[in-house]
């Protein structure tokens, strides 16, 4: 096994007292960086990158991916704690992490998550090390029609997922794609929707959108209730970290099931966010307690802290291999390795051999050094949540202001943040589901684009999503799962009896 | 106390003369800035410009050569329009520079956003980047004359960078070149174009070198011939038996087409000619290094830098060129 050798060489790398440091520091960084809502793993690395510019590149991309691992592991402490996604891919991490901590269980779902996340990173980082460069070449097989399929599956995962009327989620998904498609087109290169003004432009950040649709308008549920946290008087100390992993053994099938559907949306490259979101969907369309998704089930948590992590994780194998950026963070390391002097693409892994091992050794240690720093921290997390509503209300605001104005340095997203933050609460008011419209927000633009790139290619010729094994059977996958709901509900009609019986989706 | 009062009031008394030597001192030193300055990338994280934005930043830092900091901001919304538009809002700013690329001319005419390049101050050209015609290594086709010939006989696809931008430009004046039609399919950004190629989604693309090296190298795409006056000036070999300087140049291949992408950077409107020299003089010092040196390398960018009135006359020349290459190929905004 030339691979374990490579990875023992990497391993002393890594292992040096300085890079250790680095470790710990870019850790620590990459978790402030992931509590701050808007202030994502890409622009930390951003504004962090020329301070490195003097490193050695090995000690300095050890130092940036771990605030990238820090990212993904804090992101899912605002969501838990706040129902505020600190990343995007932490917002599937809101639906059950929330509701558990407004139980008082938030030092559980915390726990869950981090270590979710850590599982998730572990599992894309072993098969980092042993199948890179066949993953590579399944990475290859990508175009614009199998791209369509997977974003195709991913949406297939939420019909009908919805609690209530299949109506109002459909109606959701709508607005969300609506919001998408503000902004500039990029199959024509003409802009649309922006009736002519200039912030328009920009298109709706989805960022500056989950901010304002779950921060916001949560601080505006929490007032109307009577200015308090729930949750406020749960009983936290370590021995809660134990508790939950006693009990985590238990979900292994879905942390195996989310950790291969993350490496799959890191590689293809989706990212991080569609597969939290995937993830989700399907945790809870196979799970036996699937109606009980969304009132805090711990499969809810780590369901998408699973995928996420290993989405982020693999994410950087087409980025090192292909030169492809699989998320927008690997994008800008990409400019980072460019600067130092390494070429990404094939040749990195013949050429740089010291680098690309000392790079994956230091995604295994710096997992393990991060598992360890937010979970130690687990207990002061959750004590946030006993510092009275009416302080941490006005800081939460605060910090949501400062999020939505770094996704683009531009104030009229404050405005904007605000305007969703009344649009989410009357949604919720009204019974409309918040989380399908999310997702069309995010991957809107995306699969719209692969959509008429692919009708480009064939010349308008739908049989294009057919015309490999591939695309094929991804979109059989997702015919046969959009159309679940739909013959259930057929099912229900022609037999009235059952249908009534049925219990009604709370 | 006496004694530290007297040499105090000494020190006071003398200072005048120095005080009075000063503000003629002032105005002959140079103009410096007193702010952090910021520096707007047009362009998403990753892309080309916004490298050679935080390699400048880099550079600059790692030399110290200015007290104040240099802060990338990317502003990329609407094809860079959104940059522009900002620092042509930011009026006699002088903390703010632009980096740009063949977006200047393309955005505002493919999408009738109200700007131009006059609307900024032009400081410095720092670069040309190339560009290349590839194709996968798997193909047949080996010579600019056998792709011209399978592109007659049969529609090619072409995939680029963004639609009615500089990929699509090229491909319009290959059409018109070699009398073939394309199928142009955008995508996001040159590394995701390159691996399209690879994976043989496209037929061909017209990527920067720096964007597509990678593969060259490890056997799988094989470059045609480049869109410029002269051939690329590297002679290190890149593969086993070819150099940058290998590649012949399209003209010389049969193919009349010719396309170069600024890179050069801008000021906001209405700043005063200190200002400008000073971030002229920035530059310069940024160029002479070594870090740049080997980014030019590396990219086998086109070294050629112009500023003051040579480079407003190469600009009103491209944005012409750029005008009639666009209204040719039917890009223009309809107006509304």
């Amino acid at each position: 096994m030339e691979e374990i050798g490579l990875l023992m060489q990497g391993f002393a790398v890594a292992l040096q007292p300085d890079n250790i440091l680095l470790m710990l520091l870019g850790v620590s960084l990459g978790v402030l960086i992931g509590v701050l809502p808007g202030l994502g793993g890409a622009n930390g690395i951003a504004i962090l990158l020329p301070l490195t510019f003097a490193m050695p590149p090995v000690s300095a991309i050890i130092m940036l991916s771990c605030i990238y691992w820090g990212a993904l592991f804090g992101g899912a402490i605002t969501s838990i704690l706040f129902n505020i996604p600190g990343e995007p891919w932490s917002v599937a991490t809101t639906f059950d992490g929330y509701p558990m901590a407004q139980q008082g269980r938030a030092g559980e779902a915390l726990t869950a998550a981090f270590t979710a996340s850590f599982v998730g990173a572990f599992i894309a980082v072993v098969l980092l090390t042993f199948l890179a460069p066949l993953v590579a070449g399944f990475a290859l097989q990508f175009g614009p029609p199998q791209f369509f399929a997977v974003m195709f599956l991913s949406f297939a995962c939420f019909i009908g997922l919805g609690r209530g009327s299949p109506l109002k989620t459909l109606a959701a998904m709508m607005l969300g794609f609506l919001l998408a498609a503000v902004g500039m087109d990029t199959v024509t290169g003409q802009l649309r929707m922006t009736f002519g003004s200039t912030e328009m432009i920009r298109g709706f950040d989805f960022l500056v959108a989950v901010i304002g649709l779950f921060g916001i308008s949560e601080i505006l549920s929490s007032i109307e209730d009577g200015l308090s946290f729930k949750g406020q008087k749960a009983k936290i100390d370590l021995k809660v970290v134990l508790r939950t992993w006693a009990e985590m053994p238990r979900h292994w099938a879905i942390a195996l099931r989310s950790a291969a559907i993350g490496c799959w949306m890191g590689i293809t490259p989706a990212g991080a966010t569609p597969a939290s979101f995937m993830s989700y969907g399907i945790a809870r369309r196979t799970s036996r307690h699937g109606d009980e998704f969304g009132t805090g089930r711990i499969e809810g948590v780590i369901a998408p802290e699973t995928a996420a992590h290993a989405a982020g994780t693999s994410a950087l194998l087409p980025m090192l291999a292909l030169g492809v950026p699989g998320s927008p963070t690997a994008a800008v390391l990409l400019g980072g390795l460019i600067m130092w002097g390494l070429q990404p693409g094939p040749m990195l892994f013949v050429e740089q051999k010291e680098f690309v091992w000392g790079l994956i050794a230091s995604m295994y240690l710096g997992n393990v050094v991060g598992l360890l720093v937010v979970l130690v921290a687990v207990p002061w997390f959750a004590a946030i949540l006993r510092v009275p509503f009416s302080i941490i209300a006005a800081l939460i605001l605060v910090v949501c202001a400062i999020g939505a104005f770094t996704v683009s340095n531009a104030e009229f997203d404050i405005v904007l943040m605000l305007a969703f933050g009344v649009v989410g609460y009357v949604l919720k008011k009204l019974d409309y589901p918040l989380a399908p419209l999310v997702l069309a927000l995010v991957l809107g633009d995306r699969t719209e684009e692969a959509f008429r790139q692919s009708l480009l290619v064939s010349q308008g010729d739908l049989g294009i999503f057919f015309s490999t094994w591939l695309g094929g059977s991804i979109m059989a996958a997702g015919i046969a799962l959009a159309a679940w709901p739909l013959l259930g509900w057929l099912w229900s009609l022609l037999r009235p009896a059952a249908g009534r019986e049925r219990p009604k989706p709370a | 106390m006496t004694s530290n009062t007297f040499s105090r009031r000494t020190a006071l008394f003398g200072f005048p003369a120095l005080v009075a030597a000063s503000p003629a001192a002032l105005a002959q030193r140079a103009w410096e800035p007193t702010r952090p300055v910021q520096f707007i990338v047009p362009a998403g994280t990753g892309g080309g410009a916004d490298q050679m934005a935080r390699v400048i930043q880099g550079i600059v830092s790692k030399h110290s050569l200015m007290r104040q900091p240099l802060v990338v901001v990317n502003k990329a919304g609407g094809a860079g329009a959104e940059g522009f538009l900002e620092a042509k809002g930011a009026r006699a700013n002088p903390h703010m520079l632009v980096i740009t690329l063949s977006n200047l001319f393309t955005t505002p005419l493919a999408t009738g956003v109200p700007f131009n390049w006059r609307d900024l101050t032009p400081v410095k050209m720092l670069a040309l980047d190339e560009f290349v015609l590839w194709v996968n290594a798997a193909s047949p086709w080996k010579t600019v004359k056998e792709f011209a010939d399978a592109a007659r006989a049969g529609r090619l696809k072409i995939g680029g960078t963004g639609s009615r931008q500089e990929d699509q430009i090229i491909t319009a004046a290959l059409t018109k070149a070699t009398d073939a039609q394309f199928t142009y399919v955008p995508f996001r950004g040159g590394g995701e174009v390159a691996v399209q190629l690879v994976g043989q989604h496209v037929d061909a693309t017209v990527n920067n070198p720096i964007e597509a090296v990678t593969h060259w190298r490890s056997g799988t795409l094989r470059p045609l011939c480049v869109f410029d006056g002269k051939r690329l000036s590297g002679t290190e070999k890149m593969t086993a038996t070819e150099s940058w300087s290998d590649i012949p140049t399209c003209r010389e291949a049969g193919l009349d087409v010719e396309y170069l992408m600024l890179r050069g950077i801008f000021m906001a409107p209405g700043v005063t000619p200190q200002q400008v020299a000073f971030f002229a003089g920035l530059l310069d010092k940024v160029r002479e290094t070594p870090d740049w040196a080997e980014l030019m390398q590396q990219g086998a960018f086109n070294t050629t830098a112009l500023d003051g009135e040579p480079f407003r006359e190469w600009l009103t020349r491209e944005e012409t060129r750029h005008k009639t290459l666009m209204q040719e190929a039917g890009f223009l905004a309809q107006p509304q």
